[in-house]
């Protein structure tokens, strides 16, 4: 198990007030992304435990387009990845992150 | 209309449930995982393939499990087991009912002798709790099935709901072409799957009480249904369900098709009952399946 953790700065503050979601399955091919507000407003951590070695700069590319995209700012993530491809990583965090903007 | 067979644990949870009355125990920010499967450099998840709380349904408090099928095929390892069994004896203790979302192919194998136990564990409250008439209900309709040890637990439910695309056993039929060869029994042989192990067959040899199409809906009016079922679990319980195994063995134990168990039941056209819909199939089986009664 290859273990990756990326640490960003985003002026984009997570919407909503949950404080928790989660989204996605470990399965192959998919991965889980469990998502908490427990950061400062102007962080996003991500952390990725993942069966495939040797992706750490795709991964980062990945990441690096969610934070760009999204409002992602005081959020924890952590992933459990079962192989999935980059284009269903971008489509949990990007479901992740509209679970936690809804009201609870 | 969802799908039953088509939702995640989760999806199932909230559809089931009143609306904003699950809680979760145990849930994923706890991150109880696996201790085994690091070992096998394969992935954990979070909840460990079961989704444990209370909720209420139709207004009155109970306790919902319900089982991943997707992660490691909703295999039972040893904390998945220990969630369940949890819940039970809490559900003993406060005299709730339990629903169980079936989704599984069984122990986990990666983690066998702690899977099997809870597999016993698990068994053993559902027998206490029913012996103080504490309601536990099995739905089936998942992807993975209800298998192995999933099977065993199924059995000792007081109620079980299917639906067409659920399946019921203990031995599933990729073990059986394993140990016995494909002229014994051919896993790829989908129709053949169905007709062994499949919702419509085990309704109408009274293996489950409830037959129901695949919709989110349809469990969730079964499983108010079946919470008004007599629970208990008593020597007299057993002796009835023994009573009408051998029975059934009597009558069926000869045959060896699904599709002749069904003309000796006597249902007028055997043949067509795998295309028939649910409510079309309910009608036709209405007055020649056998009745649960318990029995499994």
């Amino acid at each position: 198990m290859e273990k990756l953790t990326f640490q960003f700065e985003t002026n984009r503050i997570a919407g909503g007030e949950r404080k928790q979601a989660i989204i996605g399955v470990v399965a192959s091919g998919n991965l889980e992304v469990l998502i908490e507000r427990t950061l400062p407003p102007s962080q996003c951590h991500i952390e990725i435990a993942t069966a495939a070695h040797g992706f750490g700069p795709v991964w980062e590319a990945v990441l690096s387009d969610f934070i760009a995209r999204r409002a992602a700012g005081g959020l924890k993530i952590s992933i459990n990845d079962g192989g999935a491809r980059p284009d269903t990583v971008a489509l949990r965090l990007a479901q992740g992150v509209r679970m936690i903007e809804e009201d609870s | 209309m969802s799908s039953w067979y088509e939702a995640s644990a989760r999806q199932r949870i909230e559809a089931l449930s009143d609306p904003a009355s699950f809680e979760e125990f145990i849930g994923p920010q706890d991150r109880e995982i696996s201790p085994h499967l690091s070992l096998f450099d394969l992935p954990v998840q979070f909840d460990d393939g079961i989704v444990v709380g209370r909720a209420k349904l139709a207004g009155k408090p109970l306790m919902i499990a319900a089982q991943e099928g997707r992660f490691m095929g909703g295999a039972v390892g040893e904390v998945h087991g220990a969630k369940l069994t949890g819940l039970l004896r809490a559900a003993r203790k406060l005299g709730w009912p339990v629903l169980i979302l079936f989704d599984t192919g069984g122990v986990r194998l990666q983690e066998a002798n702690a899977g099997e136990m809870a597999i016993a564990e698990i068994m053993r409250e559902i027998v206490l709790a029913r012996s103080e008439g504490v309601a536990v209900i099995g739905l089936i309709g998942g992807r993975s099935g209800c298998f192995g040890g999933g099977g065993l637990i199924a059995g000792c439910c007081s109620a079980l709901i299917i639906s067409e695309q659920g399946r019921l056993s203990v031995t599933g039929p990729e073990v059986i072409e394993t140990n016995r060869g494909a002229e014994e029994f051919d896993s790829k042989d989908r129709a053949l799957v169905w007709r062994v192990t499949g919702g419509k067959h085990r309704y109408l040899i009274g293996a489950v009480d409830h037959f129901v199409e695949d919709s989110n809906d349809a469990f969730r009016q079964a499983a108010i249904s079946a919470l008004s079922r007599p629970a208990r679990l008593d020597a007299d319980v057993l002796a009835a369900e023994q009573k009408r195994l051998e029975t059934r063995l009597s009558r069926f134990g000869a045959l060896t098709e699904a599709r002749d168990i069904w003309s000796a039941l006597g249902l007028s056209r055997p043949e067509a009952i795998p295309s028939l819909a649910a409510q079309a199939f309910l009608a036709e089986s209405a007055a020649t399946r056998e009745t649960a009664d318990d029995a499994r």
